[in-house]
C-alpha cells in the first residue's frame, strides 16, 4: 500500500462527481438551442455517452491511457477491466483517477453533438462515439496527459487540446461528412427553450470547477488558483461576448451570456493551474470576444455547425492553448514560464505544436471514421425522419405533450 | 344570435374580460393564437444571426350573444382593447344558426 492523502482523495472524488454533472448540463445547454421536435434526441445523445463511454473506459480506455507501456503513444492492457488499478502509485487511489478521468472521456464525444444537431441516426451515432473514443480520444488523452506531447513540454492543465480542440475539430469533420440540416439558411431554426440553455450553462459552470480545479489531482494551492481562474474566465468570457454582441447586433442576449461564459471556461481549461494574476481575466475576455467573432466562420464556409461547436470549443480551445504560451507563470505552477514571464518562445512553440498535432490527428481519423460508418450504415436520418424530428423518428417519444 | 370573434393583444385580455362582464356578457371562450396583419412581425437575434418572426402572438376570444346586444359588446371590446397603436386587432360578427346548452337541452337565446 502507498501513503494516501485523504484530502487529495476527497477532492478528486468530489471533482469526479462535479465533472459527471457537466454532461447532463451540456445536454440542457444544447437541448434548449434545438427545435422542440429534436430536444429529446439531443438530450439522449449526451446522456447516452454516460452509458457507452463509461463502459468502454472501464473495459479498456483507462488502461490504454494510463497503462505503463513505456512509450508515449499508447498505454497497454495492464488495467483491462480495471484490474490491478489499486497497484498504481500516488497519493490518491488509482480508482479515484479512473473515476475522474472517466468523466472527461464521457463529455468529450458529447461535445460533438452540438455541431451535428437534428440529423444523426441514433444507432450510427452510438457506433461513431464508441469508435471515436477508442481511436481518437484515447490516443489524444494519452499524448497530452501521459505521453509524448507532455514529455515534449506542451502544457494542458485540464484538456484544452485533448478535449476542446479535439472535439471541435471532430465536430467539423463529421459536419463535412453528413452535410447541412435540410432547410439550413432558408428555414428559421431558432432555439426552442433558452431557459433550458441557461440551466445547462449554470450546471456546466458549476461542474467546470471540478473539471479544472480537480485536474491537479490534489487539494492544494494550485487547485484553489485553478478554481478562481476558472470562475473569473467564465465571468469575463460572458462580459467580452456581451460587449461585442451588443456593439455588433444591438442587444445583449441571454444566449450570448451563456455562450460567452462557456467560451471563457473552454479557454481557461488548459491554463487553469498554470496562470495567475490578471491572466484569467485576459484569457476569459479574449475568448468571449474571439469566439463571438468566430461565429462568422461557419457562414463563410457554409458549414452547418448547428450550435457553434467550432466557434466555442475549437476556437476557445485554441485561444486558451496558445495564450498559455504567453501567460504561464512559474510562481503559480513551479515549472514553466510563458513569453510574458520571461520564458521566451519555447512554451508557445510547444503549445502550437500540441494544438496542431491534436487537431490534424482528430480531423483525419474522425473524417475517415465518419465516412466508413456513413458508407456502412448511414450516419444521417432520411428526409422524412429529419422533418418529423429526432424525438419521434429515433426514439418514438415527444418532449412536450399537447 | 350572433357570434362575435375578436383577435386582440394578449395583455389586453383582462381589460376586455372586465368590460364584457360589466355589461353582463355571460361567457367568453379564449384561445392563444398567432398570426400576422398590418403590424407585421419582428426580428430576434441568436448568436448574431437574425431571425424574422412573422407570426405575432395574439389572443382570440369568442362569444355568442343575442342580436340586440351586438353593438354594446362590440363597443365594449373596441374601447377596452384599444391602445391606439398598430396591432390592436379586429372584431368580426357572424350569424349563428342554432345554440344548444348541453346540460339542459335548452336552445336559442335561452341557451346563451
Amino acid at each position: 500500500m502507498f501513503a494516501l492523502d485523504s484530502g487529495d482523495t476527497a477532492w478528486v472524488l468530489t471533482s469526479a462527481a462535479l465533472v459527471l454533472f457537466m454532461t447532463p448540463g451540456l445536454a440542457f445547454f444544447y437541448g434548449g438551442m434545438v427545435r422542440s421536435k429534436n430536444v429529446l434526441g439531443m438530450l439522449m445523445q449526451n446522456v447516452f455517452a454516460m452509458g457507452l463511454v463509461s463502459t468502454i473506459w472501464a473495459i479498456v480506455g483507462f488502461s490504454l491511457v494510463f497503462g505503463d507501456s513505456g512509450n508515449g503513444w499508447i498505454g497497454n492492457f495492464d488495467f483491462l477491466f480495471l484490474a490491478d488499478v489499486r497497484d498504481l502509485d500516488g497519493d490518491i487511489p488509482g480508482m479515484a483517477l479512473v473515476a475522474f478521468q472517466m468523466m472527461f472521456a464521457v463529455i468529450t464525444p458529447a461535445l460533438i453533438t452540438g455541431a451535428t444537431a437534428d440529423r444523426l441516426k441514433f444507432g450510427s451515432y452510438a457506433v461513431l462515439i464508441g469508435f471515436w473514443s477508442l481511436l481518437v480520444y484515447i490516443p489524444a488523452a494519452k499524448w497530452v496527459f501521459n505521453g509524448w506531447l507532455l514529455d515534449m513540454g506542451a502544457l494542458d492543465f485540464a484538456g484544452g487540446t485533448a478535449i476542446h480542440i479535439n472535439a471541435g475539430v471532430a465536430a467539423l469533420a463529421v459536419v463535412i461528412v453528413i452535410g447541412n440540416r435540410r432547410g439550413h439558411g432558408t428555414v428559421a431554426m431558432p432555439p426552442h427553450n433558452l431557459p433550458l440553455t441557461m440551466l445547462g450553462t449554470g450546471i456546466l459552470w458549476f461542474g467546470w470547477i471540478g473539471f479544472n480545479a480537480g485536474s491537479g489531482l490534489a487539494a492544494d494551492g494550485v487547485a484553489a488558483q485553478a478554481l478562481v481562474n476558472t470562475h473569473l474566465a467564465a465571468a469575463t468570457g460572458m462580459l467580452g461576448w456581451l460587449l461585442v454582441e451588443r456593439l455588433k447586433s444591438g442587444h445583449a442576449t441571454t444566449l450570448g451570456a451563456a455562450s460567452g461564459a462557456v467560451a471563457g471556461l473552454v479557454a481557461i481549461t488548459p491554463c487553469a493551474g498554470f496562470v495567475g494574476g490578471p491572466a484569467p481575466l485576459v484569457i476569459g475576455t479574449a475568448a468571449g470576444v474571439l469566439c463571438f467573432l468566430a461565429l462568422g466562420i461557419k457562414e463563410k464556409m457554409d458549414w452547418d455547425d448547428s450550435l457553434d461547436v467550432i466557434a466555442v470549443h475549437l476556437i476557445g480551445g485554441i485561444v486558451g492553448t496558445l495564450l498559455l504560451g504567453f501567460f504561464a507563470d512559474t510562481e503559480i505552477n513551479g515549472e514553466f514560464d510563458g513569453l510574458f514571464y520571461g520564458g521566451g518562445l519555447e512554451l508557445l512553440k510547444d503549445q502550437f505544436v500540441a494544438a496542431l498535432v491534436v487537431g490534424v490527428f482528430s480531423f483525419v481519423v474522425t473524417f475517415a471514421l465518419a465516412k466508413i460508418i456513413d458508407g456502412a450504415m448511414g450516419l444521417r436520418v432520411d428526409e422524412d425522419a429529419e422533418l418529423q424530428g429526432l424525438d419521434q423518428s429515433q426514439h418514438a417519444e415527444s418532449a412536450y405533450s399537447s | 344570435m350572433k357570434l362575435i370573434t375578436a383577435v386582440i393583444k394578449p395583455f389586453k385580455l383582462d381589460d376586455v374580460k372586465d368590460a364584457l362582464k360589466a355589461i353582463d356578457v355571460t361567457g367568453i371562450t379564449v384561445s392563444e393564437v398567432r398570426g400576422f396583419g398590418r403590424q407585421g412581425g419582428h426580428t430576434e437575434t441568436y448568436r448574431g444571426a437574425e431571425y424574422k418572426i412573422d407570426f405575432v402572438p395574439k389572443v382570440s376570444l369568442a362569444t355568442v350573444v343575442d342580436e340586440s346586444r351586438v353593438d354594446d359588446v362590440v363597443d365594449a371590446i373596441t374601447k377596452s382593447a384599444a391602445t391606439g397603436k398598430i396591432g390592436d386587432g379586429k372584431i368580426w360578427i357572424t350569424d349563428v344558426d342554432r345554440v344548444v346548452r348541453i346540460r339542459t337541452g335548452e336552445e336559442g337565446t335561452d341557451a346563451i
